[in-house]
C-alpha cells in the first residue's frame, strides 16, 4: 500500500512537472468523456422530463389523428411504374374525421373505452374585465378530455351532459386565471360572468370549475405557449358553434385499465380504415402513449450510441496518446529506472509504478472530461428544456472506471518494457 | 588469527559477451577475490580491464558465465533472477558517479526508497531516513530535490540511500569521479567514517591510485584478471 500511493505521488508529480504535455495527452480522454456524459446528462434530463410530463398525461391513452398515407407505386397500363407524390396533398374537410365516425367507434368497442377526448380550438383570446386582462386559448373539449388528458379540478365542477349538448357559454379556468382576475379567491370566481375577447368578437362565458394548471397536462402546453396563456375549456359543441366547424383532426382515447393501449391502437386502425379506403392521400394513424414513449426513448438510445462510437473512438485515440506519451516518459526515465532496479525495486513494483501514472492520467482526465460533459450537458438540459439537469450517477462512476481501464490497457505495454528493461543498460542510459 | 566472516567470496568468475557469436569477448578471464566484513577495499584498474563488469557481478546486476560467487551466506549463482532484487535490496547499497538521486523527489524520499522496496512502515522509514541523512551531514537539506543540491551534497544524500536497509556492503562506483578534488575528499571521508564507525564492509571501484591507497586492500584488475593484492595505506593505519 506504501509502494502505491508513493507510486500515485510519483505521477502526479511527473504530471505536475509536464503540465502541457499532460492536459495535450489527456485531451482525448476529456473529448471523449466529455461528450458521453454530456449526450447522457441531455438524455437523462429529456427521457426523465418526457416520461413525467407524458405519464401525467396518462399511459393508458391512445392517439388517433389524421395522418399522411405513406408513398405508393402505382404501375400504369403500360407497365410504366412511378412513385405516387402526396407529399403537397393538401387536407380537405372531407379528409377529416366526423362526429358520427367518432361515434361509431365509440359504439362498437363501448367495452374497451373509458372516455374520448376531442378538442376542438377556437383561438387565443383574452378574458377582458374592466381593465383587467388575461390571455386564454380556448379550446372546447367533450366531457371525456378531462380524464384523458388529466385535467384536474381544483374547484368548481365539470360541464354537464346538458351543457355539452345545447352549446352553452361556460367555462373552465385555469387558477392563474383565478390569480389575476379574482385575487386567487376560486368561490368568487366560480358563478361569475367573464367577457372573452377571441378575435374581434366578444362573448360572455359563466365560469362553471377551476382546474389546477400546474399540476395537470398544462404544464406542458405553458413551455409551448408564452406567459401568462393558460387554455380555457369550454362544451365541443359551444366551440363548434363559434368556428361553424364540426370536423375532428385528432382526439385521444382512454382504453379501459385491463386493455392493452398497443393492441387497441391497432384495432382503431383497422376501424378507420375503411373509411379512408379511396383516400390516397390520408389515412387514419393511432399510436398509445406508451410506445410514444419507446419511440421517443429509442430515438435517444440511438443518438446515445452513435455519440458513444464517436466518444469510443476519441477514447481510443486518447489510449494511444496516454500509450505514446507514456513511452516518451519511461525513455526519459531509464536512468530512474535503472537506479530503481539498483536499489532493489522487483519489476512488478516498475510496472506498478508506470501503470498507476498512466491510470492517473486517464483518472484526471475522465474527471475533467465528467466535469465538462455534466457542465455542458446540465446547460444545455436547462436551456433547452428548462428542466433541472439529471446527470446519471451511473455514467459517471461507469467513465470513471472506464478511464481507469483505459490506463491500465494502454498503460500496461509502456508499463511492462519499463520493468522489463536491462539495469546495466538502464543506468549506463545518457 | 581470528576467523573473519567473507562477505564477498568470488571464485573463478568468468564473463563473457556475445557467446556463440564470431565477436565473442571475454572480459573477466577468471577472477578470485575474497572480502571480509568490515574491510574497505578498492579496485583499480585502466579503463577497459573489467572493473565495471566486476562491479555488476558483485552488484548482482549481472550474472557471470561461469564461476562461483557467495555474497554474504547467499549463493548467488543459485539465486533466482526474482530474488535478486530483494537481495540488492537487502545487501548491497549503491553509490554511482553520477548520484543518480531520483529527480523531482527530495532528499528523505530518495533516503526512504529503498525502505520503501523493502516495506518498512512510513515513520519507521522516515525516522531512520533522517538518522542516516544526519550521519552525512545533511540534516539542513532534507527537503531539498536533487537539482538544489550540489554534486557532494548530491552525493552524499547518495551514500546515506545506499545506507538504507543496513546493507552488508557498499558498492561504490568512481563516487568522486564527478567531484572537484575537496568535494571528493569529503565525500571520501564519509567512507572512512562510515566504515571506522559503522564497521561498514566497503568496496571502492576507481581508477585514482590516490584514493586507493587510503584503504585496506588494494586490488588491481588488468586485461580481466587479479594481477595484484596489497595492503593500502589505510590497513597499515589501523
Amino acid at each position: 500500500m506504501n509502494l502505491f500511493f508513493e507510486n500515485v505521488r510519483l505521477a502526479l508529480f511527473s504530471l505536475k512537472a509536464n503540465k502541457m504535455r499532460a492536459l495535450l495527452t489527456m485531451l482525448g480522454i476529456i473529448i471523449g468523456i466529455a461528450s458521453v456524459i454530456a449526450i447522457m446528462t441531455v438524455g437523462n434530463s429529456l427521457s426523465s422530463y418526457m416520461t413525467g410530463e407524458l405519464s401525467s398525461l396518462g399511459t393508458n391513452n391512445v392517439y388517433v389523428s389524421i395522418s399522411r398515407r405513406e408513398k405508393k407505386t402505382e404501375t400504369t397500363e403500360e407497365g410504366h411504374s412511378f412513385e405516387q407524390d402526396n407529399s403537397q396533398a393538401s387536407l380537405t374537410e372531407d379528409d377529416l374525421m366526423n362526429r358520427e365516425m367518432i361515434e361509431n367507434y365509440a359504439e362498437t368497442y363501448a367495452d374497451k373505452i373509458s372516455a374520448i377526448g376531442i378538442q376542438r380550438n377556437v383561438g387565443s383570446g383574452q378574458i377582458v374585465q374592466g381593465t383587467k386582462k388575461i390571455g386564454v386559448d380556448v379550446n372546447g373539449i367533450t366531457l371525456g378530455y378531462m380524464l384523458t388528458d388529466n385535467v384536474k379540478l381544483k374547484a368548481g365542477r365539470f360541464f354537464n351532459e346538458r351543457e355539452t349538448g345545447t352549446s352553452k357559454r361556460v367555462c373552465i379556468v385555469s387558477n392563474k386565471v383565478v390569480d389575476k382576475m379574482f385575487g386567487g379567491n376560486d368561490s368568487d370566481a366560480i358563478g361569475s360572468i367573464v367577457q372573452v375577447q377571441i378575435d374581434t368578437a366578444y362573448y360572455d362565458f359563466t365560469i362553471v370549475g377551476v382546474y389546477d394548471y400546474e399540476a395537470g397536462a398544462g404544464a406542458l402546453a405553458s413551455y409551448m405557449s408564452m406567459g401568462d396563456t393558460t387554455d380555457m375549456y369550454i362544451p365541443y359543441q359551444t366551440a363548434a358553434d363559434i368556428v361553424h366547424a364540426d370536423y375532428v383532426v385528432y382526439f385521444t382515447v382512454l382504453a379501459k385499465a385491463d386493455v392493452d393501449p398497443d393492441e387497441f391502437a391497432d384495432l382503431t386502425k383497422q376501424f378507420f380504415a375503411p373509411y379512408y379506403r379511396n383516400n390516397d392521400n390520408w389515412t387514419i394513424d393511432a399510436y398509445s402513449m406508451a410506445s410514444y414513449v419507446e419511440m421517443m426513448s429509442s430515438m435517444m438510445g440511438t443518438l446515445t450510441t452513435a455519440i458513444s462510437v464517436i466518444a469510443g473512438i476519441a477514447l481510443l485515440v486518447g489510449g494511444i496518446g496516454v500509450m505514446n506519451i507514456m513511452l516518451v516518459s519511461i525513455t526519459e526515465r531509464t536512468r530512474e529506472i535503472g537506479t530503481r532496479k539498483a536499489l532493489g525495486a522487483p519489476n512488478s513494483s516498475i510496472r506498478l509504478q508506470f501503470i498507476v501514472e498512466a491510470v492517473v492520467i486517464c483518472l484526471i482526465g475522465g474527471m475533467i472530461g465528467i466535469a465538462i460533459g455534466v457542465g455542458g450537458g446540465s446547460l444545455a438540459a436547462s436551456l433547452l428544456l428548462k428542466s433541472p439537469a439529471n446527470p446519471s450517477i451511473a455514467s459517471i462512476i461507469g467513465s470513471l472506471l472506464f478511464s481507469m481501464a483505459i490506463g491500465v490497457f494502454f498503460g500496461y505495454y509502456p508499463a511492462n518494457k519499463a520493468a522489463k528493461m536491462d539495469p546495466i543498460e538502464a543506468l549506463r542510459y545518457e | 588469527m581470528e576467523e573473519r566472516k567473507k562477505i564477498i567470496d568470488l571464485q573463478d568468475i568468468i564473463k563473457k559477451f556475445y557467446i556463440g557469436t564470431p565477436n565473442e569477448l571475454t572480459v573477466l578471464h577468471g577472477i578470485d577475490l575474497e572480502v571480509y566484513e568490515g574491510e574497505f577495499v578498492a579496485v583499480v584498474g585502466a579503463s577497459g580491464s573489467g572493473k565495471s563488469t566486476l562491479m555488476n557481478i558483485i552488484g548482482s546486476l549481472d550474472r557471470p558465465t561461469s564461476g562461483k560467487y557467495v555474497l554474504d551466506g547467499v549463493d548467488m549463482i543459485k539465486a533466482k533472477d526474482s530474488e535478486l532484487s530483494g537481495i540488492r535490496n537487502q545487501k548491497i547499497g549503491f553509490v554511482f558517479q553520477t548520484y543518480n538521486l531520483i529527480a523531482k523527489t527530495n532528499a528523505l524520499k530518495n533516503v526512504e526508497m529503498p525502505m520503501l522496496y523493502a516495506g518498512v512502515h512510513g515513520k519507521k522509514r522516515t525516522e531512520r531516513a533522517k538518522e542516516l541523512l544526519t550521519l552525512v551531514g545533511m540534516e539542513d537539506r532534507m527537503k531539498h530535490l536533487p537539482e538544489e543540491l550540489s554534486g557532494g551534497q548530491k552525493q552524499r544524500v547518495a551514500i546515506a540511500r545506499a545506507m538504507a536497509n543496513d546493507p552488508a556492503i557498499i558498492l561504490a562506483d568512481e563516487p568522486t569521479g564527478a567531484l572537484d578534488s575537496s568535494t571528493g575528499r569529503l565525500v571520501m571521508d564519509i567512507f572512512h567514517k562510515l566504515h571506522r564507525e559503522q564497521g561498514k564492509t566497503i568496496v571502492l571501484i576507481t581508477h585514482s591510485p590516490e584514493l586507493a591507497e587510503e584503504t585496506d586492500r588494494v586490488i588491481t584488475l588488468k586485461d580481466g584478471l587479479v594481477t595484484s593484492i596489497r595492503s593500502g595505506m589505510g590497513g597499515r593505519l589501523e
